[in-house]
């Protein structure tokens, strides 16, 4: 039987649900908030798995619908891109 | 919310939320802080998150050592439940000048003074520290293996939690709108959701210090300056301490998860509130960081953002009171204000309640009047 508590849910910073439940406990209501505190949405898939989950946790915990939350901000460049690569792209001067 | 409180502090970040500690700690009671956003959404939860003493003044030795020494042990002292990761993996300043060679040259004889143990490296000492920085025009470096850097986001959840225990109220989401003063002194907090009478405002809202200012009539005169960041995937342990160049106006590190941070200032940029990010700076990093760093070439960006510094005119904080009785600022920190803040908060909550300052000069060095008496402070060790 899988443990609730060892359930992964972000895969890129290895965050697992009984943490963003302790940060829930702590006070966090925003996305924002538990993804700077967990790093869960900073890793190199910005998200894309773990956001929709975490903002389930957060919609339960205040007993709302997942839409009347915010979502995070995907930044850029959104796919990586290797240092090298950007280092020999001039960039348009206009 | 309340409407009536002794101290309304203006700034969820690490500065703002420190100070409400710092006063509760000392028995004041009803503080609010007001923050228009979550906590350390603004620059506290943008910046580079590094910890530095080695400095060019006495004033700021005294405000990065004391606060170094205060982090150490902050987590007890704030029983934290998480990590605030506060690791000394130091910091690595390399020069590239003759200019930079006898600067770095007095800073040391300084810091040296001040019991810091800052080495003084040849080149051909430098890969001891960092093995992958290239070696090319660099003159010398020196560095210093009790700097270091933290989780800004958990810091501030850190003393928030502490400051909710002692009975202080944070209001997320909650913005001043306007500042109330009778014969220039603080009556009211005018906030989007209500207002709140009180003795006290302490302006610590950087990047909109400048607009709270104005608020209560006092003109202050901080600008808030872009600077943008990137990070990248993790990677291999490459090199430990911060990397920290005035020639190129750059900073690296390497943070324990095995992501790269880094930044770069760019001496154009507009005086102006502004988050958005740019595919120059992307460039610009790109070109600097891997000449310097060359196996640098490999690492993928994952991300970019931007903050705003919050500049004073001598690029020094602005700590102290104002013509407006009742109003404090803490603002103007320009790009140091997160390293800094155990120091800050002690200053302004020992202002307030009267007692003697951990830092005396601070009140004749560091306040706003010195710009009216053309007393501009000048710290030669800033990027």
């Amino acid at each position: 039987m899988t443990n609730k508590d060892d359930i992964t849910v972000c895969r890129c910073a290895d965050v697992k649900l009984s943490e963003i439940h302790s940060f829930i406990e702590d006070g966090c209501t925003t996305l924002d908030e538990i993804k700077r505190l967990s790093r869960a949405c900073m890793g190199q898939c910005q998200g894309k798995t773990c956001r929709n989950l975490i903002m389930q946790e957060l919609a339960k915990a205040q007993k709302i619908t997942m839409e009347k939350l915010q979502a995070s901000t995907f930044r850029p460049p959104v796919v990586t891109i290797p240092l090298g690569s950007l280092a020999e792209e001039e960039p348009d001067e206009k | 919310m309340k409407n009536r409180a002794s101290v309304v502090i203006v700034g969820g970040g690490i500065t703002g939320i420190s100070i409400a500690y710092e006063l509760a700690k000392r028995g004041m009671k009803d503080i609010v802080v007001l923050e228009q956003n979550t906590l350390s959404s603004g620059a506290t939860g943008r910046c580079g998150a590094g910890v530095r003493q080695q400095w060019g003044t006495e004033m700021n030795l005294k405000l990065s050592i004391g606060s170094v020494k205060r982090f150490e042990t902050l987590q007890e002292e704030l029983e934290y439940p998480h990590d605030i990761e506060f690791s000394q993996t130091g910091y690595f300043m390399p020069a590239y000048t003759d200019k930079q060679v006898d600067q770095f040259k007095k800073n040391v004889a300084l810091q040296t003074q001040f019991g810091l143990k800052v080495e003084w490296l040849e080149p051909s000492e430098c890969r001891k520290v960092v093995p992958i920085i290239s070696l090319d025009g660099l003159m010398s470096a020196t560095y210093y293996d009790k700097d270091g850097h933290l989780n800004p986001f958990h810091t501030t959840q850190a003393y928030a939690m502490a400051c909710k225990r002692k009975g202080v109220d944070i209001e997320l989401f909650t913005q001043l709108v306007g500042i109330k003063t009778e014969h220039d002194a603080i009556k009211a907090a005018i906030t989007n959701k209500g207002v709140i009478e009180c003795e006290y405002i302490v302006n610590a809202a950087g990047g909109w210090s400048q607009i709270i200012g104005n608020m209560a009539g006092v003109s202050i005169p901080t600008y808030s300056e872009r600077h943008q960041i990137l990070i990248t995937e993790p990677i291999e342990p490459l090199f430990r301490p911060m990397v920290m160049s005035f020639y190129h106006n750059f900073y690296t590190q390497q943070e324990p998860n095995g992501a790269i941070i880094m930044g770069i200032g760019d001496p154009n940029e507009p005086k102006e509130i502004n988050y958005g990010n740019t595919y120059r700076f992307l460039h610009k990093m790109a070109s600097v960081v891997t000449a310097v760093l060359p196996p640098l070439k490999q690492a993928r960006v994952v991300r970019q953002w931007a903050g705003m510094y919050n500049m004073s005119p001598d690029k020094t904080p602005i700590i102290g009171k104002s013509p407006i009785k009742g109003f404090f600022i803490a603002c103007g920190f320009s790009g140091h204000g997160f390293m800094i803040a155990p120091m800050t908060s002690t200053l302004v909550a020992q202002m307030m309640t009267n007692e003697p300052l951990s830092i005396p000069e601070v009140e004749t060095k560091l306040d706003l009047g010195r710009f009216e008496r053309g007393e501009l402070f000048v710290e030669p060790s800033v990027v």
